[in-house]
């Protein structure tokens, strides 16, 4: 078996002095893997991986990703960020740039890239995510699917190997989601290695290779979305299902 | 099942309109309105032909001041009497026209600094070549220019150098305040934090009259750094202590996600605060950044403490050297109230451009 792209080993984090938020989490994703993990709010789940490109630090453990420890060297982090894109709930562009310039920035400044190459990868990234009209917009001039979609697209402008999703779908009005996920499960048919944090159980059974189920901080469950959804073997797995499938 | 029937748009009514309507809503609404709006009119029909008629009717514009001591109405006559004194002060009378050439030296260059199309990085040359070439014009010495030492530089052209200056030099200080302030180094946290607090916790007066003062007392002997310079950096300083906790409200103000999205796409962090944290917490802070310019304008008076006279302590000078014209110094006041005016309100006019200007982002 090849060595997985990101490896967690008995990772700890707390916060403060008392809230044990992430509790002995062993975790490997291969490359080309797609996992969503999903569970109750609170659970840790967003913090497991923002600990993956150092959003986070953890304090007990071993984190490897794509063959580096993750620690405080600062040279380390950045050379990490570089192959992790990743995208937020609250899509977190930058409002004073336009969705062009949301773009080309980490590839102007971080990838020294000419502007006119820049642009070039910026369009198209803009196309992937078929939003490409809109490229001399400002961010809040958008709707929220459609600011979303810039989001990945800017990530993806850093052509990393790992794509992190922080619930991307979760601030959008109901009608916007569709639009979101229909990018999202295209780059998935991609071969890009995708981390998700999300409820949106069509998704998970659409593009998933593994889902992973989080409560209290630890790894409850993991398994096929096949399996986790139609035969959870776990009383607090089922017991979430019950909840967000119940109606 | 019943159909919907969508209903067209329509306009929004007219409000109650013509002036009759508008007096009706807006100056006699109800009795307490009504009571309000009559009594400011009383006192505006008082005042104002008082007022009018000292200024205007009974006013004397010109002649001598005979004229102006045996007149009811205000002495314009000692503003164009006066005017040279109150603009440049001590500076030599047969030199004013080097004043006169460095005061429209630095106001078209403060003219260029804020249009937009000469944002360019030539800007910080043309500062250094203007000043320089105030400076040398000012002082003189050489080309059978007359030496003027920097004490006798006074009036309008002193008051925008100490203000244009100071106020150029005490931003960046101000941002690099502001940035150390939330600094994740506590040593440079503290040292900026007791920098403000000092600072904010003493007049300016008695930072002008240490710098003036108590530095050379503090340095060796033959050691002397000009009176001018000293002050420039008192009123820099103090400045960029108000300045800095202005931009500090500004960079709290900025939503952290904006920070970690900066973070993953692999920003440094003076990257992060160029980019994305100083452009966003400086437009939001536009209003109070302004207040702080235009106080340090007003401020440049106090260096009169120390011997410099600028406008205001010009003027005072102009007033009580001459017992025959002494008794009119409220016109003179009001002369230079009124310069005073045209800097500050052009600088609040400023301001809401650009105002405009950083809003255009969130304009849907």
């Amino acid at each position: 078996m090849p060595s997985p792209i990101i490896a967690f080993e008995k990772v700890n984090k707390w916060y403060g002095n008392s809230f044990h938020v992430l509790r002995d989490i062993d975790l490997s994703i291969q490359t080309g893997e797609r996992i969503v993990i999903c569970g109750p709010s609170g659970s840790g789940k967003s913090t497991l991986i923002r600990c993956i490109n150092r959003l986070e630090e953890h304090q007990q453990g071993v984190l490897r990703v794509d063959g580096v420890e993750i620690g405080d060297d600062i040279k380390v982090i950045d050379e990490v960020r570089k192959k992790v894109g990743m995208v937020f709930q609250q899509f977190n562009l930058f409002p004073h740039l336009t969705v062009l310039e949301n773009l080309t920035l980490s590839p102007m400044w971080v990838g020294k890239l000419p502007k006119k190459e820049a642009d070039a990868r910026a369009m198209e990234q803009l196309q992937r995510v078929r939003i490409a009209e809109q490229a001399h917009k400002y961010p809040l001039q958008l709707s929220g699917g459609q600011q979303q979609r810039v989001a990945i697209a800017r990530a993806l402008c850093l052509t990393p190997k790992i794509m992190l999703f922080d619930e991307p779908t979760s601030a959008l009005d109901p009608e916007m989601i569709k639009e979101v996920l229909d990018v999202m499960i295209e780059l998935a048919g991609q071969g890009i290695t995708m981390v998700c944090v999300t409820h949106e159980m069509g998704f998970a059974k659409a593009v998933a290779d593994r889902v992973i189920f989080m409560d209290e901080g630890q790894i409850v469950e993991q398994n096929t979305p096949d399996a986790f959804f139609n035969n959870p073997q776990n009383e607090r797995s089922r017991d979430f299902l019950s909840k967000i499938l119940g109606h | 099942m019943t159909s919907h029937t969508f209903i067209a748009p329509r306009p929004a009514p007219a409000a109650a309109s013509g002036w009759l309507g508008w007096c009706k809503s807006n100056l006699f609404y109800d009795w307490k309105t009504s009571l309000g709006t009559v009594l400011i009119g009383l006192i505006v029909l008082y005042v104002l032909p008082r007022l009018f008629n000292w200024g205007v009717t009974d006013a004397v514009l010109s002649g001598g001041y005979e004229a102006c001591h045996a007149a009811q109405g205000a002495c314009w006559a000692v503003v164009r009497e006066k005017f040279r004194f109150i603009l440049f002060g001590r500076y030599p009378h047969e030199e004013h026209w080097r004043a006169l050439i460095c005061t429209v030296l630095l106001l078209g260059l403060i003219v260029v600094s804020c249009t937009r199309a000469f944002w360019r990085t030539w800007l910080a040359g043309l500062w250094i070549g203007v000043l320089l070439l105030y400076f040398a014009l000012m002082r003189g010495g050489f080309a059978g220019l007359r030496y003027v030492e920097t004490d006798l530089w006074s009036g309008l052209p002193l008051t925008i150098l100490l203000a244009s200056l100071s106020m150029v030099m005490a931003f960046p200080i101000a941002v690099l305040i502001a940035l150390g302030r939330r600094s994740g180094m506590p040593a440079i946290r503290s040292l900026c934090t007791v920098y403000v607090e000092l600072i904010r916790g003493v007049p300016l007066i008695s930072v002008l009259f240490m710098a003036s003062f108590m530095f050379p007392l503090l340095m060796p002997q033959g050691f002397n750094i000009d009176v001018l310079i000293r002050v420039l950096a008192g009123i820099t300083l103090f400045a960029a202590a108000y300045m800095a906790e202005v931009i500090r409200g500004g960079l709290q103000a900025i939503p952290k996600g904006q920070i970690e999205a900066a973070a993953t796409l692999g920003l440094s962090y003076w990257q992060t605060q160029r980019k994305i944290v100083l452009p966003q917490a400086l437009a939001m802070v536009v209003p109070g950044l302004m207040n702080n310019f235009i106080s340090t304008f007003k401020d440049t008076s106090l260096v009169a403490i120390v011997s410099l006279y600028e406008l205001t302590g010009a003027m005072g000078m102009a007033m009580n050297s001459d017992a025959n014209w002494r008794a009119f110094r409220v016109e003179g006041y009001l002369f230079i109230a009124l310069i005073y005016f045209v800097f500050c309100y052009s600088m609040s006019r400023y301001s809401q451009w650009i105002e405009s200007q950083v809003n255009k982002s969130r304009q849907r």
